[in-house]
């Protein structure tokens, strides 16, 4: 595992910003778009993401991380939300937040995770459910810096109502193959029957280790391990393959 | 104070007393940032080096022939879950650091994979960490750092390095993997320490 690279400048606090609510977007029926004004927002790397804090109005708070979906710019970000049965805050930021409303927010945090546009290596971008956040934004970044390297995107989800950014996925991108893995349900016609995410999927669809992909995996917990340990048997180098697990907390 | 409208939150559960900003989880989430490790117990080799370039190491056997404890402790994950009472079982820093002679003040920890994480070596003594190998009464899964991890529990738990392989006795403060990364060098959950900075 190479060195994490330092990220912002050395000593400056990560503060506490108030955003507002700009726009909402719906995805599908549990997963919401939140467009975020944020004043004197820095901007962010591909991948990382943002701590939200939620206070009540006795002062109660509460905070959790999510990753930025946008496209690194100032001032403005994108988080995109699954609400989750009995969550304390998604349901909150899916649902209830409207435009006008405000949260804080800080970061953006996170060195590892993250794909610079000056990267010159091939890309695979593996996604379980709403595990593609961080990943779009490393799709959104490579197009907004007119990057040519090509991508790689495999994107596992129950079934065809499922998905985020259907619509920008299907319009594409020169350069990025998308490929969907459904797990329950797939469209009529699709060749691949509905399933978990085998080694196959990564050799028909991935990139051949010799091509020395830097690697992503985004997903929930067992997804990613799976996704993760079938890239090593299929001779990616450890180092090569970045994850990000999320899940299991009930949040 | 920002208040965001509408927003009533959940209070935690009865007497726990959370650190600032985490929240109570029953499950347990798994964090690290790379492919997990499969490795065997049984090829297991724990280094300890000092200052002076004296290096100790413990095979699997050594090490399941020391004294061992059960701590049930809290931990805290700078990723805002916490979770309460959690039972181990592993050697106590104490005993595995008790034939080691050094005048260091720092660690630099290393794990099989790559990880690296800096913990003051006060931090690792009189009864604050252990090197674990059982959770919840079954032997530790890889995704949570088996064979061996470290485990501090009273930092934020990344310090408690999973499938641990070495720690380092040094003059200086070198920060690891996330502490070059943004992170914070000390990471005391009761003082928000999450970032640099904080």
């Amino acid at each position: 595992m190479a060195r994490a690279t330092v990220q912002g400048r050395l000593g400056e606090r990560l503060r506490w910003r108030t955003a507002e609510v700009v726009g909402r977007g719906s995805e599908y029926a549990e997963a919401t778009t939140l467009m975020l004004k944020v004043p004197d927002w820095p901007g962010h790397l591909a991948g990382q993401h943002v701590d939200v804090r939620l206070t009540a109005e006795d002062g109660y708070s509460t905070q959790r991380s999510y990753s930025v979906a946008s496209t690194p710019e100032p001032g403005y970000l994108e988080i995109t939300v699954q609400s989750l049965p009995d969550g304390e805050v998604s349901p909150y930021l899916a649902h209830d937040m409207a435009v006008g409303d405000l949260l804080e927010l800080r970061g953006p945090v996170g060195g590892w995770f993250v794909w610079r546009p000056e990267q010159e290596e091939p890309v695979l971008l593996v996604a379980g459910g709403s595990g593609l956040v961080p990943l779009m934004s490393m799709i959104r970044a490579r197009g907004s810096s007119g990057g040519r390297t090509p991508f790689r995107l495999l994107y596992s989800l129950r079934s065809p109502a499922h998905g985020l950014y259907t619509k920008e996925l299907r319009e594409g991108l020169p350069g990025l193959d998308v490929t969907y893995l459904y797990t329950r349900e797939a469209p009529e016609g699709a060749k691949r029957e509905p399933g978990r995410i085998v080694p196959s999927d990564l050799v028909d669809h991935g990139w051949p280790a010799e091509f020395a992909p830097t690697c992503y995996v985004c997903g929930p917990t067992a997804f990613a391990e799976k996704a993760s340990a079938y890239l090593v048997l299929l001779g990616h180098s450890p180092e090569r393959v970045r994850v990000e697990r999320f899940g299991g907390t009930g949040e | 104070m920002i208040i965001s409208r509408g927003f009533h939150g959940r209070r935690p559960t009865a007497d726990r007393k959370l650190p600032p900003g985490q929240y109570e989880t029953t499950g347990f989430p798994v964090l690290s940032a790379g492919p997990t490790p499969r490795l065997s117990a049984a090829d297991t080799e724990l280094s300890v080096t000092a200052e002076t370039g004296r290096r100790h190491t413990w095979r699997w056997a050594d090490l399941m022939a020391l004294p061992s404890e059960r701590p049930t402790v809290d931990l805290h994950c700078v990723t805002k879950w916490s979770k309460f009472e959690t039972r181990w079982e592993g050697i106590s820093l104490d005993v595995l650091l008790a034939d080691v002679e050094t005048d260091a003040d720092h660690t630099l920890v290393s794990s099989h994979g790559g990880y690296t994480t800096n913990i003051p070596l006060a931090d690792l003594l009189d009864g604050k960490a252990w090197v674990v190998h059982t959770y919840e009464g079954e032997p530790l899964a890889p995704e949570h750092g088996g064979p061996l991890r470290l485990l501090v529990p009273h930092l934020y738990l990344w310090k408690s390095a999973k499938w641990l392989r070495s720690i380092e006795l040094r003059d200086e403060d070198e920060p690891g993997f996330w502490e070059s990364a943004g992170y914070h060098d000390y990471g005391d959950p009761w003082r928000e320490q999450r970032y640099r900075g904080d």
